[in-house]
């Protein structure tokens, strides 16, 4: 089936190019930063853990997102998501890709990377995480392609693939369960240590994953003459809009515990991304602009996917709320919530941390690998719709 | 289901049950110990419920602790510094001026810092005046070691927490894991921040991309000497080192003869530096 990615019209191959040229100018970086060492990014001995970290705890949402469709679907045969469904598991393709990437160049020492199954320590998170992220994305390759051929074949899929299908179900609950629990089961970090992280994160998966689906879906019907449904589409940004609701609902939670409580530990980070935290004279909010814009860009979404008008008359507006919302939540997750965790250290110090620009190049490259790998697979996806249609 | 098979399932249920309850029992009436009996290493008789971080693991082996006796540090200003460079010079720990790359195993810090959970508005002039010496709290429960996924960390039967340089992957979850801060990573090679003519040649340099700390000079203690920074303290014993499950040793003696605290006790990590303020 790969043969129909190589045939495309002279914009796919210029997007491509354009995708293309980010991930040299990332690779070229990447070999500076693997000759020199992590030191040519903005992270320090407080603040360990940058954005390739956050970005890879984004993704892992972005991939886990896709079961509000796969959901649904398979398990209630909710035949409106029959064309969308295959966007979402391709989409988990993606950004496992992405994540899998993150976690590679954060590593000081990537050549020993086997060493996490040859010296396995079954009592780290990480150790679990790396089974479930694999095991996930195996999942998805092999139920995309096994029932991508039966479609191209216009035969039913085979029986045993559904163990597997319904098998990704949990998967996707747990790959983003268990990267909340590499940050919840700290001591010491106040931001992190909430039994309220995993379901928090899994809500904002759920909206952000299926956000993006909606502007793939609304960018493929114009450019790919490929249509999944009006109702497809306005079913999920209700699920959108819910999941978003209950992410914010469960943020506010963390503030009244901090609030209410009182307790300094627990009041810092979030006075940290939200107000600027004062210490010695000094107010640190360089990420204050970020966090406050989070807010700001989940009411807009809220409204774009809740007034009648904005959600179903226009696919303008619909695809302004669900960028909205993603970029809300990407802002949520992708930068305030690993980034803030680190303020202040275990020694109540702030420092701050600004990536670099070789830094900001990598994760650029990655998104764009990202976006490459996801081009490519739907070109094969649609090209099979479109030949069963022919 | 008949009446026998539902019978069997019973009673193998039960064996199980007993196979696996059993040898803790056991193990309990030969060594004659209980959880009860196996108290806090500060020798503090507590009645009636006692909290988590009171509790000590039953004795087994050695567990190598310090005490930090804050008043001698006083009294010897120069010391700590003199105990910090002493360090570095033993572990070829390099120095770089820019603090994004800073690599440190022990450091002079605030009261305030050190104890964050002892701070308060008004405290005397002396706590507010003299800084304390923090390093790797070598914890009997070390969220570090449970959360290095290639056991690069890990804890020694002396009760040291220690690295292995030439595993670790450089993840820094170990690092995002210590509530102490405790923890340095190579951002570059560390080489470029030490005067290659004058490095210890009994102790490795790191290379580039691995994480490291205090080892409570686990390569001088296995030669039976004490570690550098108790050496440089010498007669003013500002620092004593010893076995916290030796009830002879004289660890055990300061600890009984002085009111001691340690770092975020709350945590649970059970570590193994005490100090008299």
């Amino acid at each position: 089936m790969f043969e129909k990615a190589l045939k495309g019209n002279k914009y796919y191959w210029m997007w491509l190019a354009f995708l293309g040229t980010f991930m040299a100018i990332a690779a070229f970086c990447y070999v500076r930063q693997f000759h020199y060492g992590l030191g040519l990014t903005g992270m320090s001995r407080d603040v360990s853990w940058g954005l390739y970290i956050s970005q890879f705890t984004f993704l892992v949402g972005v991939a886990a997102g896709g079961v509000m469709l796969a959901l649904p679907y398979y398990v209630h045969n909710y035949k409106v998501f029959g064309k969308i469904t295959i966007l979402g598991e391709f989409l988990a393709i993606a950004a496992l890709l992405m994540c899998l990437s993150f976690i590679v160049v954060d590593l000081g020492q990537p050549m020993r990377l086997m060493n996490v199954i040859l010296h396995a320590q079954p009592r780290s998170m990480l150790f679990y995480d790396m089974i479930v992220l694999n095991g996930y994305l195996f999942l998805n390759i092999l139920c995309g392609w096994v029932i991508l051929t039966a479609e191209r074949k216009e035969v039913k899929p085979p029986k045993w693939i559904y163990f597997f299908v319904y098998l990704s179900i949990p998967f996707a609950v747990s790959i983003h369960t268990v990267t909340a629990m590499l940050y919840c089961g700290l001591p010491g970090r106040h931001f992190w240590l909430s039994a309220i992280i995993a379901p928090r994160f899994l809500a904002s998966a759920f909206a952000a994953g299926p956000a993006l689906i909606v502007i793939v879906a609304l960018i493929l019907k114009r450019v790919a003459n490929f249509d999944v449904g009006k109702k497809a589409v306005d079913k999920l940004a209700t699920i959108i809009l819910y999941a978003a609701l209950v992410n914010m609902f469960f943020v506010g939670l963390e503030f009244f515990v901090a609030y209410y409580s009182n307790i300094p530990g627990h009041i810092h980070s979030i006075e940290y991304l939200f107000f600027g935290l004062e210490h010695n004279g000094h107010v640190y909010n360089n990420l204050v602009p970020f966090m406050r814009m989070f807010v700001v860009l989940f009411v807009v979404g809220v409204a774009l996917l809740s007034i009648p008008y904005t959600r179903k008359r226009s696919d303008f507006w619909l695809g302004a709320g669900c960028t909205a919302l993603f970029i809300s939540l990407w802002l949520d997750k992708g930068i305030g919530f690993v980034l803030g965790g680190f303020v202040p250290n275990p020694l109540n110090e702030i420092t701050e941390y600004y990536p670099t620009a070789n830094e900001i190049f990598i994760v650029v490259g990655i998104w764009a690998m990202g976006g490459f790998v996801l081009t490519i697979l739907y070109k094969i996806a649609l090209g099979v719709e479109h030949e069963i249609e022919a | 289901m008949d009446k026998k098979r539902r019978d069997f399932l019973k009673i193998a249920g039960a064996t199980t049950l007993a196979g696996l309850g059993g040898p803790a029992v056991v193990e309990r009436l030969v060594s004659g110990t209980s959880p009860a009996q196996a108290k806090a290493a500060h020798g503090a008789e507590t009645h009636g419920v006692v909290s988590e971080h009171e509790k000590e693991n039953a004795p087994t082996g050695r567990r190598l602790g310090m005490v930090v006796d804050l008043r001698q540090l006083k009294k010897h200003p120069e010391l700590m510094e003199k105990i910090v460079h002493a360090c570095h010079a033993q572990h070829n720990v390099p120095h770089f001026p820019n603090k994004k790359d800073e690599i440190k195993w022990i450091w002079r810090t605030e009261f305030d810092k050190a104890f964050t959970e002892h701070s308060h508005y008004h405290k005397d002039k002396l706590t507010i005046a003299n800084d304390v010496l923090v390093f790797c709290n070598h914890c009997d429960e070390p969220p570090c070691v449970k959360a290095c996924p290639t056991r690069a960390t890990f804890k020694t039967k002396d009760g040291i927490v220690a690295m292995d340089y030439h595993r670790c992957i450089g993840c820094r979850f170990c690092m995002a894991a210590c509530p102490y801060g405790s923890r340095s990573f190579n951002w570059r090679d560390p080489r470029a921040g030490l005067d290659m003519n004058r490095i210890n040649r009994h102790f490795p340099t790191r290379m580039r991309g691995v994480v490291e700390k205090c080892n409570f000079c686990a390569e001088l203690v296995g030669l039976g000497k004490l570690p550098k920074c108790v050496e440089v303290c010498g007669s003013t014993r500002a620092m004593i080192f010893g076995d916290l499950n030796d009830p002879d040793s004289e660890i055990r003696k300061v600890l009984k003869d002085n009111f001691t605290i340690q770092r975020k006790p709350s945590l649970g990590t059970h570590p193994s530096v005490f100090y008299i303020v």
